[in-house]
């Protein structure tokens, strides 16, 4: 297997993730949107760490996930909250910063 | 007090003076007691600046405080001359203020037998009118205004009695000046009052341009403005001094004259009557006027060695200014001119003793007159107060409504006319024997001068005896409606306090049997050594002596009569026509001043207003100048300049922002999308940069 095939492998999800996070309406799809391109990011850390034998891209890919776990629990959250409020969570209607 | 004064003096450590000063006084430096004398001068200042700011909310108008800071300035100076007779103290306090130069400009406190002497004077005399004023001045239009001026007085003449250097004195001079204008114009309703106050400050500053050029002069040649210094260079003879030395001594002369109401500058104080009577009791009779005769003692160690040319001169004034002032009085009905010119005419034998060189002599005069002629100027006042009128013509037997008004304003004439035993009686003999002993002595025309004393005397006691005549014998001729009554008890215990002055003052210095005064006076720095009579000189005794009691009786024949009439008395007594004319238009000096002055103020003004008229041109150029400027500047500069650019530069950021917020949709994918161009465009020019 070589590096370029998990690269690949990255940039397809992480191409996965950008047209979610751009595309898709529902805020809790935006949220798993970005989930997937930091799973893109986690294939690259891990491959590039096993091809320059380095540890510390493993490990590294390891504080992501738990950083990425956070995350989605505040962003989880805060689209809860928001849905109570207007009943949607339709990233298009939450436009309240423009001009 | 008492126990303070021992204190003081066993605090004070002997100092010796040079033996080259002539008398070779133990002085001492007095210790506590001089050291804090500075208090007398300060207090009354304290009490003016209080009654100024609280006399309307203060009981009487202030009037109990200064009666007590008066009251505590006798007080001290009745210690200090105790002091100083008991051991002489010459101490002098100086305080830097500020320098210019090589000037020291500073105030300092001299304490000295001199200025020992009037501390005790201007503390007697005032403590009496200030408390004769409280009743006199009761129920007065402005009695705050007239408190807080008399205080002013006050600390004022103690500036000048205390100062230290001769541009201190000068400032006393000018508060001085300043407080009796404003007494004499207190009652400035009455335009001829305000005019005698402008007067009377003219006439001054006339005088004070000698004054205040002959202070410069010794101060520029010394270096200092110390009297210690200027004294002491003049003893020593500097070749400035000894070369300047005449014009000094008549410049400074010129300025006394001026104070002292000599001739030709007398005429400002008979119109300084127009003043309340104690204002007229205790400045222009006791203290301010005597500022001229204190400047020559206190200069007078500069003028007995480089100025002794200037002596002759002083005499001649003094003698010139007696006679003719002394003759006025003859004439006036109103009772206080009476003894305004008979003030000026004192004056002029204080002058024209120490013209003689008789230091002592002029000073005692000046010491014994300030008792009856203030006591005369208070009796004169109760005796207003009691008739509502200064004209004598509207007095007479008041003797009966009145007894201690009377028998007070009677020692005080009798003491003025040199009465045998009496305070005038010792002072003017010594005066007299002062010219007598000059002008066997070097002055061979002080034997004139002293001719001119006698024959004073006489007139001296002629209108005292009419004046006293008139006003308390014969039928009372005023207001019949209105019968006079004595003065109240705050008014006639000043009287009496006085009238046992007027009494004992002369005792103080007897020749040759007791003269404390002649010491006490010789008691400070550069003693000047005047010639002191071992005994009466009894040719002039008893010349003197006869000359009073010889005016009092032609007096007595002419005024007494009791019961006659005012008009009868007149008929009788008639001076030849053209003398009387002449005396009652006051030898018209006032008519020729006016004359100089009418003659100088047209031209004067002539020229002022054409030289208003240039600079008003130039004033006004420079404003429409300015004006035209200022348009232009606002206009041209201001708004079409910075502010149209200020403006463009805010309404073009407003356009701006305008054009730019619609970028703002609030949408976040857009917001992400961007930043993914974004992102992807730097990682292509990353690529292309680095794969190069």
């Amino acid at each position: 297997m070589t590096i370029a095939q998990f690269a690949i492998l990255g940039g397809l999800l992480f191409s996965v993730g950008v047209y979610g996070v751009l595309v898709r309406r529902n805020a809790v799809l935006v949220l798993l949107s970005v989930e997937l391109m930091m799973t893109a990011v986690n294939i690259n850390l891990v491959a590039f760490g096993r091809f320059y034998d380095n540890i510390s891209g493993q490990i590294f890919s390891l504080f992501v996930i738990a950083v990425a776990a956070a995350e989605v629990g505040i962003g989880l959250a805060i689209v809860l909250l928001i849905f109570r409020n207007r009943s949607s969570a339709n990233v298009d209607e939450l436009d309240l910063l423009r001009w | 007090m008492v126990n303070l004064a021992t204190l003081a003096l066993s605090a004070g450590s002997l100092l010796a003076t040079a033996e080259e000063e002539g008398h070779g006084v133990e002085l001492s430096d007095g210790g506590l007691l001089a050291q804090y004398a500075w208090l007398m001068v300060v207090l009354p200042f304290v009490a003016a600046l209080f009654i100024t700011l609280y006399g309307k909310r203060t009981p009487r108008g202030g009037a109990w405080i200064a009666v007590g800071t008066v009251g505590f300035v006798l007080v001290y100076g009745l210690v200090l001359l105790i002091s100083h007779w008991a051991t002489p103290i010459a101490h002098t306090e100086n305080i830097n203020i500020a320098t210019i130069g090589q000037f020291d400009i500073e105030w300092g406190v001299v304490v000295d037998g001199l200025s020992i002497m009037m501390f005790f004077v201007v503390g007697a005399i005032a403590t009496a009118s200030f408390t004769y004023a409280v009743s006199y001045m009761e129920g007065d239009i402005r009695e705050t205004a007239f408190w807080a001026s008399f205080s002013l007085f006050a600390g004022a003449m103690l500036v000048l009695v205390s100062a230290a250097n001769i541009l201190q004195m000068l400032v006393g001079w000018e508060l001085v000046g300043l407080a009796s204008y404003l007494l004499i114009g207190h009652y400035w309703e009455e335009k001829e009052n305000s005019s005698a106050a402008m007067k009377a400050f003219l006439v001054n500053k006339v005088a004070d341009v000698g004054l205040i050029i002959g202070v410069l002069i010794p101060a520029l040649i010394v270096g200092s403005f110390r009297f210690h210094d200027i004294l002491g260079a003049a003893v020593e003879g500097n070749p400035g001094l000894v070369k300047y030395g005449f014009v000094i001594g008549l410049l400074l002369f010129i300025g006394a004259m001026g104070k002292s109401a000599q001739f030709p500058f007398h005429v400002w104080l008979p119109d300084a009557m127009a003043g309340p009577t104690p204002v007229s009791a205790l400045m222009h009779a006791a203290t301010m006027v005597t500022a001229g005769v204190y400047l020559l003692g206190r200069m007078f160690p500069f003028y007995n060695s480089v100025a002794i040319d200037v002596l002759p001169i002083v005499m001649w004034i003094g003698g010139i200014t007696m006679l003719i002032a002394g003759l006025l009085a003859i004439v006036q009905d109103d009772i206080k001119r009476v003894l305004a010119y008979s003030t000026v005419s004192q004056l002029g034998y204080m002058v024209a003793a120490m013209g003689a060189g008789a230091y002592t002599a002029g000073l005692f005069h000046l010491f014994t007159h300030a008792f009856f002629k203030s006591l005369l100027f208070l009796g004169a006042g109760s005796v207003i107060h009691a008739v509502h009128s200064n004209n004598m013509s509207d007095m007479g037997g008041l003797r009966k409504y009145m007894p201690t008004t009377f028998w007070t304003f009677g020692i005080g004439s009798l003491a003025l006319a040199g009465f045998p035993l009496l305070a005038g009686f010792f002072s003017k003999d010594e005066v007299l024997a002062s010219l007598n002993y000059a002008s066997s002595h070097g002055t061979p025309s002080a034997t004139f001068v002293m001719w001119i004393g006698i024959v004073t005397a006489f007139i001296t006691a002629f209108y005292m005896a009419r004046a006293v005549f008139l006003t308390f014998f014969g039928e009372y001729k005023g207001d019949p409606a209105h019968e006079p009554h004595e003065s109240p008890r705050l008014m006639t215990v000043p009287l009496q306090a006085l009238a046992v002055g007027a009494i004992v003052a002369g005792y103080f210095n007897v020749p040759g049997i007791f003269t404390p005064f002649t010491d006490w006076l010789s008691g400070r720095e550069f003693a000047p050594g005047d010639h002191h009579a071992e005994s009466f000189d009894i040719f002039v005794l008893v010349l003197g002596s006869l000359a009073g009691l010889i005016g009092i009786a032609i007096g007595y024949s002419f005024f007494f009569a009791d019961g006659e009439s005012q008009e009868a008395r007149d008929r009788r007594f008639r001076l030849p026509g053209p003398i009387h004319t002449l005396l009652v238009n006051k030898y018209y000096i006032d008519d020729f001043y006016m004359l100089i002055v009418n003659f100088i103020k047209r031209p004067l003004a002539n020229a002022a207003n054409w030289l208003n008229g240039l600079i008003d041109a130039a004033v006004s150029g420079t404003g429409i100048l300015m004006s035209v400027l200022g348009k232009f500047v606002y206009e041209g500069l201001d708004q079409r300049g910075i502010d149209a650019s200020i403006n463009a530069i805010g309404g073009g950021t407003g356009e701006a922002g305008g054009a730019l917020r619609y970028i703002q949709t609030g949408k976040v994918q857009q917001y992400a999308a961007v930043l993914f161009i974004g992102v992807l465009l730097l990682a292509v020019g990353f690529f292309i940069v680095t794969s190069r």
